[in-house]
């Protein structure tokens, strides 16, 4: 129902601000409508509109104007209006991300459908592009913030003891600002698409179709999500941790979510900064990226990659995160060199801003960079390298509980190994030069990303299903997911490393006849990776109708969230809980309980 | 055993609460006034990289010093008005919001004046940092003065005297601040460039 009234809001907002445009448009001798500059104005006035109608007005904005604002409804409704609770905005973000999964992952079924034989068999090339860049953008949207927007908000403040996270408002707005970035990623399809992928490189960017526009004004609102989530992060971790909760205790999914939220709160104004030069252009005619008056469209990868760079980090952080939560866990062993894990953490944030130009060594950038761009790049996989070794530390001669999560996490340090020393060779000039847009690159980036944090997304999902839910997930459905995901994931792309290095492009609609039997190869295998996800959602829609309740802590694990019931009660603790040791004491001798739950009475001493 | 941390719970002392909201208050805006300060920083940047530090000879040299001048000095009268709100004092802190949204307007005024004499086009390359810089910082300069009339408008009967009630009045002054450093820099790299 509010979303109705968002909708018809937001279709009001357009309508009108594309009319007090067309107004000032028609009076000065020019027509009523024109694709880019109606877009760009009506968009943030719908948005507006939008936001008043899901509840921004009832729940909040009401009290600027000395109203009362109303109190939220119980049971499932409260899904689908304003909510400010941080465990509803975890499974708002979890379901809508899944979706968005699912149908960028069918796009990638018909990319695949089309790169099986030479020639064009479904698309035109228009619609290849545009299927392609729907793909990219939504799982980069889906990549970036299903961790921290899913299980940031619902795990997080349970296990640092909070009752909240420290915006709960700005925690609701952010979440409503996503439906409208697929929208308007949905309808720029539907008004003829876009080119540029997800990437938005001009010159192309700033002279294709009108697709762009949209696809601007979404992803600069995606970015103010992902900005207004990563402020949020970082202030409650900083802010609303419970008594005893110093910083060496904290849960290491806690400083994972902390690392990525650091690098998503600085770095994302890249991507909307560019973004935003490329509107300028297009609609007010500036030139940034017009050589012809002295612009440079080098100066977009610049800013873009600054960017676009860290925020490969802001969704593998907390996904190193999650990892390393379910393989200590799951291994009964405390967490292998915590503290240097947290540095490591720490030190790929620091190292993660001055890296980016590793994109640009054929982009013409001034040669003294290269250098430098390819040292640092080395350099973060010291930190990463790190991280590693306390994954194998954990699981080294532990009691290893092979439970659906811990085979994804597992597959994670797999896959993760192969993304990261395919890396190496794109990090090094002379041989990036050979492999630049081709293949190799999409097969280590989907190594890094998919093998790497959609791996870990499944880990978590597995894991702290019961909790968010109350009910436990069908195990037997959880490893069939497991096993043809991985196995399909692994014979797509290991294929695509090699079709790379023999030299066959990226982002292209048809290609020489000579690449059609591996093509042929990664398609049939991308279709039983796609195959495995049915596997999933049949899971999870069944698990959650009809599964078997859960118990408050299925995986007998320390961290605050399992001390709770499944799932919490309204306020997360009756008490105040108090911590008193380490997360992840499995087996040490006279080790304190990492956290007692105190009464009521009790939360008057701490 | 808490000393070392801050947490969340209901203080059993309502001040406290109050106090420990204000500290994560500041905390988000400060936040968001670095990442917003990061998007600045780019357009500064990226003034360099495509028009060097070129100057367009028909810059009004005299115009900008004004509403520089002016601005700075609104600055001056925010932090009046947020230390008369704290010490309760709240018709003089009016009195100063009052005089800081009206230096604000002047200021946007200038920048409007400016735009309107000016001499270039956005299609050159000095143009297209001039304008985008001035008008994203004219952008921040109008939003700023919509929270001090808001401010403003709110600030009677006492609401925002003394302790952690005047929160609202130093988080806009806090960004009132902001925008005029952000000034601070953008001015010399766009009219005092050699």
């Amino acid at each position: 129902m509010a979303i109705l009234v968002g909708l018809v809001l937001a279709v009001v907002g357009f309508v009108a601000g594309t009319g007090i445009l067309g107004g000032i448009r028609t009076s000065m001798g020019l027509e009523y409508w024109s694709t880019d500059m109606s877009w760009s104005v009506g968009y943030p006035v719908a948005l507006i509109g939008w936001l008043i109608g899901v509840g921004g007005w009832k729940y909040w904005a009401v009290e600027w104007f000395g109203g009362k604002a109303a109190t939220p409804p119980k049971g499932v409704k409260r899904y689908f209006e304003w909510n400010m609770d941080h465990k509803v905005i975890g499974i708002q973000y979890g379901v809508t991300f899944v979706v968005l999964f699912l149908l960028s992952g069918l796009t990638a079924m018909l990319i695949r459908f089309e790169l099986m034989n030479s020639g064009m068999q479904l698309f035109t090339e228009d619609q290849y592009n545009s299927a392609m860049s729907f793909h990219g953008i939504g799982m980069v949207a889906v990549a970036v913030a299903i961790m921290l927007g899913a299980f940031g908000n619902y795990i997080v403040p349970l296990q640092i003891g909070a009752r909240d996270m420290a915006f709960p408002r700005v925690n609701a707005l952010s979440y409503w600002l996503v439906p409208p970035v697929a929208i308007m990623l949905i309808i720029a399809l539907l008004i003829g698409g876009w080119d540029t992928g997800w990437t938005a490189y001009p010159p192309l960017s700033v002279l294709t179709k009108s697709g762009q526009v949209l696809f601007n004004l979404a992803v600069i609102t995606f970015g103010l999500v992902s900005i207004l989530g990563g402020i949020n992060f970082i202030a409650t971790i900083i802010y609303e941790r419970a008594p005893g909760m110093t910083w060496g205790r904290l849960p290491i999914f806690v400083w994972g979510a902390f690392a990525g939220s650091l690098i998503a709160f600085f770095f994302t104004q890249g991507f909307a900064a560019g973004l935003l030069m490329i509107l300028l252009d297009r609609v007010v005619g500036t030139s940034f990226f017009h050589a012809a008056e002295g612009g440079s469209p080098i100066l977009y990868e610049h800013v873009f990659w600054f960017y676009s760079h860290p925020a490969v980090y802001v969704m593998v952080l907390p996904a190193f995160g999650a990892v390393l939560e379910v393989l200590a866990h799951m291994s009964r062993k405390p967490l292998y060199a915590y503290r240097w894990v947290v540095g490591a953490l720490l030190g790929i944030v620091a190292i993660s801003g001055v890296v980016w130009a590793h994109h640009m060594f054929t982009s013409g950038m001034e040669d003294y960079l290269h250098a430098p761009f390819l040292v640092l790049t080395e350099m973060i996989s010291i930190p990463t390298g790190i991280i590693f070794l306390s994954a194998i530390g954990t699981i080294w001669a532990g009691r290893l509980w092979m439970r659906t999560p811990m085979l994804f996490a597992l597959a994670f340090i797999f896959n993760f190994t192969v993304g990261g020393l395919t890396g190496i060779y794109l990090a090094d000039v002379p041989t990036d030069i050979h492999l630049h847009d081709t293949y190799f690159v999409v097969a280590h980036f989907h190594y890094t990303i998919m093998g790497g944090e959609i791996f870990a997304l499944f880990a978590a999902l597995y894991y702290w299903f019961p909790k968010m839910t109350g009910r436990q997930f069908n195990e037997t459905l959880g490893k069939i997911h497991f096993w043809i995901m991985f196995i399909g994931f692994q014979l797509v792309f290991i294929p695509m490393f090699q079709v790379g290095v023999k030299g066959m492009n990226r982002r292209v609609a048809d290609y020489p006849e000579a690449y059609e039997d591996f093509n042929r190869f990664i398609s049939w295998s991308g279709f039983l990776l796609g195959i495995s996800f049915i596997f999933f959602a049949a899971n999870m829609v069944l698990s959650w109708v009809r599964g078997e309740r859960a118990v408050a802590n299925p995986w007998g694990a320390s961290t605050l969230e399992w001390q709770v019931s499944s799932p919490p009660p309204e306020h997360n603790f009756e008490g105040q809980p108090v911590i008193q040791g380490g997360a992840y004491e499995y087996g040490v001798p006279n080790a304190p309980a990492h956290a007692r739950m105190g009464t009521a009475a009790a939360t008057e001493n701490v | 055993m808490a000393a070392a941390v801050s947490h969340s719970h209901e203080h059993a002392d309502p001040v406290a609460h109050a106090w420990h909201r204000v500290r994560i208050n500041r905390l988000g805006l400060w936040l968001f006034l670095i990442s917003d300060g990061a998007l600045f920083a780019i357009f500064a940047a990226s003034r360099f990289y495509i028009a060097g530090t070129a100057i367009d000879p028909h810059l009004n040299q005299l115009l900008g010093l004004a509403i520089t001048s002016l601005l700075l000095l609104s600055s001056f009268s925010a932090y009046r008005a947020e230390t008369a709100f704290a010490h309760g004092n709240t018709a003089h802190g009016r009195t100063m919001l009052l005089a800081t949204i009206l230096m604000g307007l002047l200021f946007v005024g200038g920048v409007a004046y400016e735009w309107s004499i000016a001499e270039f086009a956005a299609s050159e390359v000095y143009g297209t940092a001039f304008f985008s810089m001035t008008g994203m910082h004219a952008f921040h300069v109008v939003t700023g003065l919509l929270f001090l009339a808001v401010i403003w408008a709110r600030s009677g009967g006492g609401r925002y005297s003394q302790g952690p009630a005047v929160w609202p009045v130093t988080a806009v002054v806090i960004y009132w601040h902001f925008v005029d450093v952000v000034w601070v820099f953008f001015y010399p790299t766009l009219y005092l460039l050699k």
